[in-house]
């Protein structure tokens, strides 16, 4: 019997063997299946593995060093439960993209810009979970954020891609640079990077603040916490379809694993005042996440803005949890944070379902744009199932899955007015707010992308001529459906599963839920609140069937199908039904004109002109414009300025590298 | 056990017995203070029979989606109809779904029906569908916190729970309270698309919202929406009444006459309610699509500072 964490290492060396065999194949007829099915079975070693660590031996951790690395170093790897329900993220997103992926890469126009990388960044993302040392870490976070870079640029010549990728490469370096600052502090003067040292000793609580800052900056531009999420809409829809799920479902996801790490394991007992940066950020990134969701008409852009959306509802998860836990307050904290890593695993679920969706789309129409799309829930009826299931669970609505995070996170909203401080206080009714914005916000957005990319009339020719996709594409759909279900019924297997991170993390742990009766749920008693996702589920579907079967046996059963009414004078042309941009308008007049400077114009033909009349929408990205912009033209200026370096006569050079010494030496000499 | 299961058997059928009455009373009241005779109380009985019996023209490209709407829509809103509280507390399966799933029911139900008025692909469905996703996008937050009071001050989500401490005497008045109470009602209004909101009675005036978006429907279909939207008026009312209002509501395990007493103070309540509602109706116009987010603004404000008064009182 070898250990659990050997095990994950082999995996994740298979998955690198693979990634060197695509290279291999690449010229190979066959490659998309090999490859693809090679990863699918790994994935599912892994998943197999890591569930059963979670599930069975959770309490203690697996160890593992290699002598590679750093010589005096070495590697170390670590399983414990935290990371064994990421290695179940990382790796069921793995399985279930390698599924999708054996359909959907065969319509790929260049596999060999794919196929090895696709490995290569799970294994990647496993060995981030994996890693125990900070060297190992930031070098693995490196190599998941090369090897999706390379994915996103899969299809570089297309419009867009190439700026994309560029934007994505400079983030990600940003943010590695931030990283590689916080280890620098966590490991202090002494310098030993490996994570047990770290955890064992202490930090100040200036440095632990600013641990704190620069772990939100590396772990939270690679999550997409606004502002620094302008990378994220670029990149994910970039990337082919399967891609863009792992992308948005589970990177981001091994980004919130960084920040956990760190913030709740390394760095000890956390501050209360860290915790309201965590929440206001949190709560920024949701609302203004499925607002630009909601502006959008590109189908998987707007899927990564909602990834932005929901990364923001984990984090106001995180933040709750620092928050109690700073004051001691176990249960609450063990209540949040499991709320946290119940949205962690919900979305996801429902995130790779829906990119799967739009991925098929794709392949039926070659179109992403919304507002040339229609009417596809006749020609595609499985993927519109699949669909339409994933956006009822993100739009948090029982009895599916999203609800039940959210519905755990009020709860935590809820236990927060018996915490001291001030600044929570007044901070935590606000976030709540927020949440429960952003919810009917997401109910909203996903209204808009389902009813217009599946309903009403074809908008063009590709949406007509659709065809439904392949088998493994729609398994792949499928069996996150189901999940997306399942945990929304049975929610209390999942919270009684992650009670050993709890326990680990923040000594406490939420009520055993299997104790409950009939399947409810209640994090702290039942007298305070409870669900119960399967009754609800069962009284629905027996209330309908009730009213269906009554209405069948009594009532009329005659149907005549007709043209639809309008009012004397339908419209011929599908153009005139309700758009993506129409159907915002009514959100974007409320809260377009604060938040992104929205103005409608309609422009009037000269009277007597035939021309038709045009509506122009005038939207500014503010956060673009007003940050990023000023930035990039102060580093052209500055590289325009410094560029007079390069001609400079020989004197001139030495006097510079004269003045530059003395100047050094005078600094040190001042500074000792 | 079987007494416990007989009243939440009870309740199911009184709403749904009692909804489309209420609604009939409401459009009495209203016709009489309009000076007008008006169509008798029972006049919504008789039009869901007319449209049961009536066949359904469906569109040419309506979907599946667009056929089983109607039932979830109905389901959905007679399950959360059914879970709150109306002449007793502490039914079978109050514990099932707490005042947050409740409101997340009435979304689901909401979510299904704007998915229908898109499905045909006309502009009357886009422009329902989109102004109702609009002012849910409103509403659901000061519900939430409107949720948010009552629980801090209850200290439960439950709201059998929620109406028994309401009905025990140690409550008193509070600020938060009040202005939860009158946050609740101006959602009320814009959920079950009310004046000043949305007209309930019209069918073409391009403001219109509700109406807009089920236009199509006809026959069985329509008749289930249209009873969805009776029960959900009665819910919203059954709502404030068993957490503002909780008199002579009874409690679990009390005899038949407490249950008797409870069912007669419930068709008070209503009543009074109606009347209110009626009264305010006709009293007030209808106001323009986009001073909406204005008044649902108000609510989201007077839920939010019920709230943090909470939160801030806490600390003395």
């Amino acid at each position: 019997m070898i250990s659990a964490v050997i095990l994950q290492l082999s995996c994740a060396a298979a998955l690198l063997a693979i990634a060197v065999l695509a290279i291999a194949l690449s010229r190979s007829r066959g490659a998309t299946g090999i490859v693809y099915g090679a990863t699918l079975a790994v994935s599912a070693v892994a998943l197999a593995g890591s569930l059963r660590r979670l599930v069975d031996g959770a309490s203690t951790a697996s160890l593992a060093s290699l002598p590679i690395g750093l010589p005096w170093l070495g590697a170390h790897f670590r399983l414990d439960a935290l990371a064994a329900f990421f290695l179940i993220v990382v790796n069921l997103g793995g399985a279930a993209a390698s599924l999708y992926g054996l359909g959907y890469g065969r319509h790929e126009q260049a596999p060999q810009r794919v196929l090895a990388f696709f490995p290569a960044f799970l294994a990647g993302m496993n060995l981030v979970v994996l890693a125990d040392d900070a060297f190992s870490y930031l070098l693995c976070w490196e190599f998941m954020s090369l090897a999706s870079w390379a994915l996103v640029m899969a299809h570089h010549r297309e419009a867009g891609n190439a700026r994309a990728g560029y934007v994505y490469l400079v983030m990600a370096s940003f943010g590695t640079l931030a990283l590689l600052l916080a280890f620098g502090l966590l490991a202090g003067p002494a310098g030993d990077y490996g994570f047990a040292a770290i955890r064992t000793a202490p930090h100040t609580p200036y440095a632990a603040t600013l641990v704190l800052i620069l772990m939100l900056l590396g772990a939270g531009s690679k999550a997409g916490l606004v502002p620094l999420h302008v990378w994220l809409p670029l990149a994910h829809p970039a990337a082919p379809s399967h891609v863009s799920a792992l992308m948005s479902g589970v990177m981001t996801k091994v980004a919130v694993y960084g920040f956990v790490r760190v913030v709740f394991d390394l760095l000890g007992q956390p501050s209360w005042s860290a915790s309201v940066i965590v929440l206001f950020l949190g709560g920024i990134t949701a609302v203004m996440g499925i607002l630009y969701a909601m502006m959008e008409k590109d189908l998987k852009r707007l899927l990564a803005y909602s990834t932005i959306e929901n990364i923001g509802i984990i984090f106001v998860g995180l933040g709750l949890a620092l928050a109690f836990q700073a004051n001691g307050q176990k249960l609450a904290a063990a209540l949040a944070f499991t709320a946290a890593l119940f949205h962690v695993l919900n979305h996801s679920f429902f995130k790779s379902l829906l990119f799967f969706g739009a991925g098929a789309v794709l392949t039926a129409t070659g179109e992403r744009d919304m507002d040339r799309l229609g009417g596809l829930i006749h020609r595609m009826p499985f993927t519109s199932f699949a669909f339409l299931i994933g956006c009822v669970a993100i739009s948090a609505l029982p009895p599916f899955n999203g609800f039940v995070s959210e519905w755990l996170m009020f709860q935590a909203v809820l236990q927060s007015p018996e915490l001291p401080q001030w600044g929570v206080k007044i901070m935590v009714p606000a976030v709540g707010a927020m949440l429960a914005l952003a919810a009917a916000l997401a109910a909203a957005c996903f209204v808009k992308a389902f009813g217009v990319t599946f309903l009403g009339r074809p908008r063009g020719a590709a949406a007509e001529t659709a065809h439904e996709v392949d088998r493994c594409s729609l398994a792949a759909m499928f069996i996150l459906a189901a999940l997306c279900l399942l945990a929304g019924i049975l929610p209390g297997l999942v919270i009684d599963a992650l009670s050993p991170i709890t326990l680990q993390l923040l000594g406490g742990r939420m009520p055993i839920q299997a104790r409950e009766s009939w399947l409810s749920i209640a994090p702290i008693a039942e007298s305070r609140s409870s669900y119960n996702g399967l009754l609800v589920m069962v009284f629905i579907t027996v209330s309908a069937s009730a009213a269906v079967y009554f209405i069948h046996r009594f009532a009329s059963r005659a149907l005549r199908r007709a043209p639809a009414w309008g009012c004397g004078f339908s419209d011929p042309t599908p153009a005139a039904q309700y758009s993506a941009v129409s159907f915002a308008q009514p959100i974007r007049r409320v809260f377009g004109t604060f938040g992104f400077h929205a103005r409608d114009h309609v422009e009037m033909p000269a009277p007597g002109d035939t021309a038709p009349a045009r509506l122009r929408i005038e939207l500014h990205d503010l956060i673009w414009e007003g940050l990023y912009q000023p930035l990039a033209a102060a580093v052209g200026l500055a590289a325009d300025r410094l560029n007079r370096l390069q001609f400079l006569t020989i004197r001139q050079y030495l006097s510079l590298v004269f003045g530059t010494l003395v100047t050094l030496l005078l600094v040190l000499a001042i500074w000792s | 056990m079987i007494s416990d299961l007989l009243v939440q058997g009870v309740q199911m059928a009184l709403v749904l017995l009692l909804a489309p009455l209420l609604t009939g009373f409401v459009r009495k009241i209203k016709a009489r203070l309009t000076r007008r005779q008006g169509a008798s109380v029972f006049q919504p009985y008789r039009d869901l029979l007319r449209l049961l019996r009536k066949e359904v023209v469906l569109a040419d490209n309506a979907s599946w989606l667009f056929r089983v709407t109607p039932y979830v829509t109905f389901a959905a809103i007679w399950v959360a109809a059914a879970l709150v509280p109306t002449f007793a507390t502490g039914l079978l399966f109050n514990w099932t779904a707490d005042l947050i799933a409740i409101v997340a029911l009435l979304g689901t139900a909401r979510f299904f029906l704007a998915l229908a008025g898109m499905d045909i692909g006309t502009s009357f469905g886009g422009i329902g569908a989109s102004r109702e996703v609009m002012i849910a996008a409103l509403a659901e937050p000061a519900m939430l916190l409107i949720v948010f009071c009552m629980a801090l001050v209850a200290g439960s989500t439950e709201l059998s729970t929620v109406a028994n401490f309401m009905a025990s005497s140690y409550v008193g008045l509070r600020v938060s309270l009040g202005m939860a109470v009158i946050a609740l009602i101006m959602v009320a209004l814009a959920e079950n698309g009310r004046i000043p909101v949305d007209n309930p009675a019209t069918h073409l005036e391009l403001t219109m919202v509700h109406e807009a978006m089920v236009l199509e429907y006809s026959g069985r279909h329509l008749a289930m929406i249209e009873f969805g939207a009776f029960l959900k008026l009665l819910l919203y009312i059954s709502l404030i009444a068993c957490v503002f209002l909780p008199w002579k509501i009874a409690v679990s395990g009390t005899g038949p006459l407490a249950y008797a007493v409870g069912a007669g103070a419930y068709v008070v309540k209503l009543a009074v309610a109606g009347f209110f509602l009626a009264l305010f109706e006709t009293a007030t116009a209808k106001m323009r699509v986009f001073r909406i987010p204005q008044f649902l603004g108000a609510a989201l404000m007077l839920g939010l500072l019920g709230t943090l008064l909470l939160f801030v009182s806490r600390s003395f």
